[in-house]
């Protein structure tokens, strides 16, 4: 036998439901959070959502930062976030820093002499400063944009639990659609306690956390569904502890294969798509977790009908993990 | 023996020889993207030997097409335009309002004398008479004016509305008529808009309608968005209008229906004109710099057929009145009336340099903007940037290539190396699907082909791990790889159609960079349906017939 690299013994027995009280109730707990979290600090909007101006300032010299204030604190443009960014990927001389204005009242994208006043200012304290983006949006595109996203969002959930109602049964739609606002949630959670920037790129990183999720889900369906065939008289709940078993080798793999893919670009893809990639690399872990402990667990409190003594099964099912 | 169909095998071999010949010219990027454009230019008639030695730079039996590189890569400007389609109604019923009076004023014995209101809801036209028992009769004779209009839903219904109320009449566009109005006046800005950016030249802008009325503006290679709204030009409008009376008070009262417009040339002097315009631009079917009688730069223009009309019959009412060109609410000139200009030309004189008269001819060639434009969203990427983002995706993905080769050879042996063949047949069909769709790529594109890499594998490793519970069930390696290739392929489609689901999801509510994610993702999942399931399978029945081994190891 050559030598294998194994990211799972060849063969477990893991219970995945021995322990179901305390991973859901962990589940629940991190939903709760994040809800939480959303309604009292809210998101640290990018201005794809809240409208406003960010200017990109590159120079050979470093960033004063309370410079920088101080020079744009009597240009009366209200508020004025000034951040300093850092990346492996700059060179020794490139410092790099994110003016953000907010929306001028009455306007809807900033006008271009705001833009030139303030880079005027920035240029009298460093000749050497050049401006590698300007990004301006009005606050009526960003009204949408938000209401787009979370249709979008709200849109693939619904289109993925159709298919899978269409390919499986209704039961396996409701258990996927709930891993998936647990996933979509979470992430999104974790973005609003840390206030990292949220912007459309996220709701994009989102959607692929959905697809990620989804696809690991639908493995374990899949090989669930080709069980409940094999063995007809198995309790559910072994049988989908046997599914998640023998699928268990492919889930870490794959997550394996797509996490080496992500980390090569949150450490070298730049900092224009940093909070992109970090979300989908949360997506990944929080997406595998949520097919084992969340999706089918889901689908065991319904229960499933099985062949022709199909409520009667479901319904000692039932019983069986109250006991 | 591992059966393969002869047209599985055939499709494989041709879908990969035709997608290396699609991505090659992305390795030779600007010399293709030179003689491409040579090529255009000599096509344009523009031939030089300087033209041909770039053209010649790429055999032309081959492939040309190119990735388009997105904003964020290349660097320019994006603009999302919101057209004020309520401008039209204002004009509309300025124009209206000189027919309604006289018409009414023929009827004066029964509706009286008849003004009209300012202020208020401009697109709005109220009318004040002076015999209020004259209202219905009123009424009647400026329905009596309506045109019919087709609407969306199949009926008919007239493009103006009228309404009485004591002595005021109030004249509005029927909502037909304004659906119809707003549709036109934004393919007509759009159309506007798309001339004036290929008269500068500018390389592949995309200009596109958005929505009921906003249009989007992405110009690559541009310094800022505000190059882009220069060349758009916010408020170039151009009318021909009556001359009221000449003012040098810049506080004088124009009075009902006029509008005082200061003069480009001579400072300080204001020109009080009739609201109402005789001609717009929108008459206008050409527009040449030329010289007046003295030598002097001037532009010649000629009206189509209905401004050719209104300005002969305007002219040869008005015989030596003054008469305004205006361009931008500033009048250019107002030269006098000599005799009626029937034939529809003209020329327009001013203190012009002769850069200035070309410069005119052009915009006015162009045509006015039938509304004026806010900008809702502007964003302006700098080349630098774009490189730097380039370089830093590229980096990244020679890195996650690596990891993920590394990763499955030491997962799966000799059928992870497949995989990895699988992988990289994968990623060029993508970047051939890029250049043969003329698809945009922009960073996180980038970082979905990345993506891809560590997802495209996953049907082979589905696929292996079938194999594996095959094996240890004592199949035969025949037996296991049909087995597994064959029991994974419900999770495959499954696990791939959901992503397909959401990538179109993301292309339809997206914009710009997410957009372009949506497509490298939809595209990825097709081509690894292609290379995970028959890529493949050719590859492991290949190794087979020549191997035939008695076991393997997975």
């Amino acid at each position: 036998m050559a030598w294998r690299l194994r990211l799972a013994p060849e063969k477990t027995n893991i219970d995945f439901f021995r322990l179901q009280w305390i991973t859901l109730g962990f589940s629940a707990l991190l939903v709760l959070g994040s809800l939480l979290s959303m309604a009292t600090l809210g998101f640290n909007f990018g201005i794809d959502f809240k409208g406003g101006t960010t200017i990109r300032t590159e120079s050979t010299q470093a960033v004063d930062v309370a410079a920088y204030r101080d020079a744009l604190s009597g240009l009366g443009l209200g508020d004025v976030t000034i951040t300093e960014v850092f990346d492996p990927t700059f060179r020794a001389d490139q410092h790099v820093a994110q003016v953000r204005i907010a929306a001028q009242e009455g306007q809807e994208a900033v006008s271009p002499e705001t833009i030139a006043v303030v880079e005027e200012a920035l240029r009298a304290i460093d000749p050497a400063i050049a401006f590698p983006s300007v990004e301006s949006v009005g606050p009526k595109v960003s009204g949408e944009l938000v209401r787009t996203a979370f249709l979008s969002i709200l849109g693939a959930c619904l289109g993925i639990g159709l298919y899978i109602w269409m390919r499986f049964e209704w039961q396996y739609s409701l258990g996927t659609i709930v891993a998936l606002l647990h996933d979509v949630i979470v992430t999104a959670g974790v973005f609003s306690l840390f206030q990292l920037r949220f912007d459309l790129t996220i709701v994009a990183a989102l959607l692929t956390i959905l697809g990620y999720s989804v696809n690991d889900t639908v493995v374990v369906f899949d090989r669930l569904r080709e069980n409940l065939l094999k063995y007809k008289t198995m309790p559910l709940r072994d049988v989908m502890n046997l599914s998640v078993n023998e699928t268990l080798s492919r889930t870490l793999v794959t997550a394996g294969t797509t996490l080496l893919a992500l980390i090569p670009l949150l450490i070298f893809g730049g900092d224009v798509i940093r909070g992109f990639i970090f979300a989908m690399t949360m997506g990944v872990f929080i997406g595998t977790y949520s097919s084992v402990y969340v999706a089918k667990n889901i689908v065991l409190w319904i229960g499933l009908p099985r062949g022709d003594k199909a409520k009667k099964a479901s319904a000692n099912q039932f019983a069986d993990i109250d006991a | 023996m591992i059966l393969v169909p002869l047209w599985q095998r055939l499709f494989v071999a041709a879908a990969t020889v035709a997608a290396i010949l699609l991505a090659l010219p992305n390795l030779f990027y600007s010399q293709v993207e030179q003689a491409n454009d040579a090529r255009a230019s000599i096509e344009a008639g523009l031939a030089s030997d300087e033209l041909e030695a770039q053209a010649a730079q790429w055999p032309a039996w081959l492939p040309s097409g190119l990735i388009n590189l997105g904003l964020d890569l290349r660097g320019g400007a994006h603009l999302l335009a919101e057209v004020q389609v309520a401008d039209v109604y204002a004009s509309r019923m300025d124009s209206l309002w000189p027919t309604i009076r006289d018409v009414l004023a023929a009827e004066r014995d029964t509706v009286g004398f008849v003004t009209r209101e300012e202020g208020g809801d401009p697109s709005e036209l109220r009318i004040r008479i002076s015999e209020p028992s004259g209202a219905a009769r009123a009424l009647e004779i400026v329905r009596g004016l309506a045109q019919p209009v087709a609407t969306l839903a199949g009926g008919a219904a007239s493009d103006i509305e009228a309404s009485a109320q004591n002595d005021i009449l109030t004249v509005r566009l029927s909502e037909a008529e304004r659906a119809a109005t707003d549709d036109r006046t934004v393919q007509q800005a759009l159309e506007i808009v798309r001339r004036r950016i290929d008269e500068v030249g500018t390389r592949e802008p995309t200009i596109l309608r958005q929505g009921a009325d906003r249009i989007l503006v992405q110009v690559p290679g541009v310094g800022s968005a505000q190059e882009v709204k220069d060349i758009i030009g916010t408020t170039a409008q151009l009318t021909f209008q009556p001359v009221v009376q000449v003012t040098s008070d810049a506080e004088a009262n124009p009075g009902a229906g006029n509008v005082l417009v200061p003069s480009v040339d001579e400072p300080g002097v204001l020109y009080v004109l009739d609201r109402a315009a005789v001609v717009t631009g929108e008459d206008l079917t050409d527009a040449q710099p030329t010289f007046d009688q003295n030598g002097r730069p001037a532009v010649s223009f000629r009206f189509d057929a209905q401004g050719a009309r209104a300005f002969g019959e305007y002219t040869a009412a008005h015989i030596g009145e003054p008469f305004a060109i205006v361009l931008d609410d500033q009048v250019i000139s107002a030269p006098v009336i000599q005799s009626a200009i029937p034939g529809g030309q003209g020329i327009i004189t001013g203190q012009f340099t002769p850069e200035e008269s070309t410069e005119l001819a052009v915009l006015l060639r162009a045509g006015a903007l039938p509304a004026e434009l806010t900008f809702l969203e502007e964003r302006t990427i700098g080349p630098e940037l774009g490189a730097d983002s380039i370089r830093a995706g590229q980096t990244a993905a020679y890195a996650a290539a690596v990891l993920v080769v590394l990763f499955m050879v030491a997962s799966y042996g000799f059928f992870g190396a497949i995989a990895c063949v699988a992988l990289a047949i994968n990623i060029v069909m993508i970047l051939a699907a890029l250049s043969l769709l003329g698809a945009t790529l922009t960073l996180p594109g980038i970082a979905g082909i990345v993506l891809t890499m560590g997802q495209a594998v996953d049907a082979n490793v589905l696929i292996y791990e079938r194999m594996r519970e095959e094996i240890r069930r004592g199949a035969s390696p025949i037996r296991a790889v049909e087995e597994g290739f064959g029991k994974a392929f419900s999770a495959i489609l499954d696990a791939n159609v959901t992503t397909f689901i959401i990538a179109a999801i993301m292309f339809f509510v997206g914009t710009g960079t997410v957009r372009g994610f949506a497509v490298t993702l939809a595209l990825g999942v097709l081509t690894t349906l292609v290379t995970g399931v028959y890529v493949s399978r050719v590859l492991i029945a290949l190794w087979f017939a020549r191997t035939r081994p008695k076991t393997i190891v997975v």
